[in-house]
């Protein structure tokens, strides 16, 4: 009988969220003031349709979106670099984007980032325009060994003292002064507890405070900017109900801790630490989506999958080590009332059996290289299924080939719903007119009947 | 020799296999035969993951013992060890792209199915494929590329290949992230390979036996 109540409970939730996305409020919390009738009700039609693409269920139409990474400022003719630095040039690139094609959601223009704070902080973990990547190019991961082998146990002791005095050192050059600072749980009682606070005297630390100071404001100052776009986009009718995202524990370590090289490696020297790590950081990978969940009043929280892909993984060691921790970050997130939002790169053909394992219609999977007529087969009557217009269609094909595409999966993969017409992988580049051939043709087509 | 350092390589048997090793080079094996040794390992790991036994993790694994044991045995080289190669590939991530995972796969897998494979690395810009051409003389360009850019960027560093009149030269292949037929069309390349095992057959089929 628990259980039962427990899923009453975050079924609840999830429908208590959808209401609230239904009953838009502004930054001062009074009923958003669309800019028409007309706009209200697209905001409206749009949240309902995912919401019963989520759920498995057909609405007036398959929906569709489109998930880009720095199209909107290639579009817009901007390079990477002029959006980081003029938040307002980078905001305008994104509404001009949603203004133009008109998909059924956007996903707001923080991609870019602001440069003042990744110059500031001395990000070292990316090369970016001007730090290593030309003005127009992606910023792309600096893979390294962040983390060494013999820190596991550091990490599963305490992985925010962890961060704080060993990765984020190695990863913001500005942050040297964390590695002097004892830790915060050593704080407990008058006797002694002013010897924590004597590092706080010191040079480097108050540096690199001085410098967390700086980067806040420039943060603040962007997101912001970011926010009031959100806003604007809302009342012109074009929800944007990403809250933030987390990722998998396998993810969290291989990609920036130990990087590709040394979290294979770890399968193999030292498998029961890779393990008990990412159970210690599962929680903390729940609650980084639950709180974002909280902090903007949306459900839907994007968990980028890169290591578990076909390819990667033999099927056995994506069992044992992959999606355990990613199903349980995938259920906390369930159980809080969001909609985990993964997005499976690469291809997924040989994890669809063990990913159905999750409850019906709580997650929208976007889907990249994964046969999508056998995703439906296998997933569909658990997950709904986003995607997966190849970015090279997009920018290599002409509109009939993308119309003819999209005719495909909407007869297939939207059949009795489930179903969002979406890119399949991040792009930067692509035929303008073949994004709106996706779109126009799926509004055309898509009707449910 | 028996082949139990073959059979610890090949089961992912890491401390055995150097251990093995360390045994063999005390005991006065000749170098050469270690390596050999190596070899039909690595061959054989290849094929697992060409049955789709292994993954990336047993590639990560196997270069590293590799690696390990070549460190182990190099002191007591006295010739360098010259063994037949197929012919020669260059490889690299085009400009503008820094993402290494798959060019590394096929780096690896080139080197265990007997091709000499010079590197150039990321980001690399078409007049260092162009030099390489001139220096290193391949048979065969693997272009590899993860992100949307990568589209251009190879369709440029062909153009300038062309326009360096080497075209002729080379067959060159594209591989990586979004790339697939549609982008070897528009790239002007000979092939797309969506696995390194296809980048081995591939070149195998281009160069000959």
């Amino acid at each position: 009988m628990e259980t039962k109540l427990e899923q009453t409970s975050s079924d609840e939730k999830l429908e208590a969220a959808f209401q609230r996305l239904l009953s838009p409020r502004d930054p001062s919390g009074n009923p958003l003031g669309f800019k028409s009738p007309e706009a209200e009700a697209n905001y409206k039609a749009s949240i309902n349709r995912i919401h019963a693409a989520l759920q498995l269920k057909e609405s007036d139409r398959v929906p569709v979106c489109v998930f880009p990474s720095f199209f909107p400022l290639t579009y817009s003719g901007i390079t990477l670099q002029d959006a980081m630095y003029d938040y307002q040039k980078c905001a305008a690139a994104f509404k001009k984007f949603i203004l133009d094609f008109k998909p059924d959601l956007q996903f707001g223009a923080v991609a870019p980032g602001p440069g003042r704070f990744f110059e500031i902080l001395d990000y070292k973990l990316y090369a970016w325009p001007g730090h290593g990547v030309s003005a127009a190019h992606s910023y792309q991961c600096l893979e390294g060994e962040y983390m060494k082998a013999e820190e596991y146990d550091l990490l599963i002791t305490d992985p925010s003292f962890y961060f704080r005095n060993f990765y984020l050192p190695r990863v913001f050059g500005a942050l040297g002064g964390f590695t002097m600072l004892p830790p915060l749980t050593g704080i407990l009682e008058i006797y002694g507890v002013a010897f924590n606070f004597i590092p706080y005297a010191l040079p480097p630390v108050q540096n690199t405070y001085k410098a967390l100071f700086e980067a806040g404001a420039v943060a603040l100052e962007w997101a912001g900017v970011m926010g009031g776009m959100d806003g604007e986009l809302a009342t012109l009718g074009y929800p944007n109900i990403l809250a933030g995202f987390t990722k998998a524990p396998f993810d969290t370590i291989g990609d920036t801790l130990r990087g590709t090289k040394g979290i294979m490696l770890d399968i193999f020297r030292r498998p029961e630490k890779l393990l008990e790590a990412m159970e210690a950081i599962t929680p903390i990978m729940i609650n980084m989506g639950i709180a974002s969940a909280q902090a903007t009043g949306n459900p839907l929280i994007f968990i980028p999958l890169h290591k578990g892909a076909d390819g990667f993984l033999s099927d056995d060691q994506f069992k044992e080590f992959y999606w355990p921790t990613l199903r349980k970050v995938m259920m906390g997130l369930i159980d809080a009332g969001c909609v985990p939002f993964p997005a499976a790169e690469g291809g997924y053909n040989s994890r669809l059996e063990v990913i159905k394992d999750l409850p019906r219609g709580k997650t929208i999977w976007m889907f990249d290289q994964t046969d999508l007529i056998k995703a439906k087969e296998v997933v569909g009557d658990t997950l709904c299924i986003f995607g997966n217009m190849p970015s090279s269609m997009l920018e290599l094909g002409t509109p009939q080939e993308v119309k003819e595409y999209t005719k495909k999966l909407i007869d297939v993969v939207g059949k009795g719903g489930g179903f969002i017409m979406a890119n399949a992988s991040f792009f930067d580049h692509a035929k303008p007119e073949n994004i709106k051939a996706m779109i126009d043709f799926t509004k055309e087509y898509g009707i449910y009947k | 020799m028996s082949k139990q350092l073959v059979e610890a390589i090949v089961d992912m048997r890491e401390e055995e296999a150097l251990k093995l090793v360390r045994e063999m080079v005390d005991c006065g094996s000749e170098p050469m035969a270690i390596l050999d040794e190596v070899r039909e390992a690595m061959d054989l790991v290849g094929k697992r993951y060409d049955e789709g036994i292994y993954y990336l993790p047993e590639l990560v694994l196997a270069g590293e013992m590799m690696n390990q044991i070549n460190e182990l045995v190099k002191p007591k080289l006295t010739m360098t060890h010259e063994i037949k190669r197929r012919g020669k590939v260059v490889i690299g991530t085009v400009e503008g792209d820094i993402h290494d995972i798959g060019k590394n796969m096929v780096t690896f897998m080139l080197d265990v199915n007997g091709f000499e494979v010079l590197d150039l690395g990321v980001n690399v810009p078409p007049q260092k494929f162009i030099d390489a051409i001139r220096e290193f003389q391949p048979q065969v360009i693997g272009l590899s590329g993860f992100l949307t850019l990568a589209f251009d960027a190879m369709k440029d560093t062909i153009v300038e290949i062309t326009n360096a009149g080497l075209r002729e030269k080379v067959k060159i292949m594209v591989g990586g992230g979004q790339v697939n037929d549609q982008v070897k069309a528009y790239a002007g390349a000979d092939a797309y390979g969506k696995s390194a095992m296809m980048a081995v057959n591939l070149a195998a089929a281009w160069i000959g036996e």
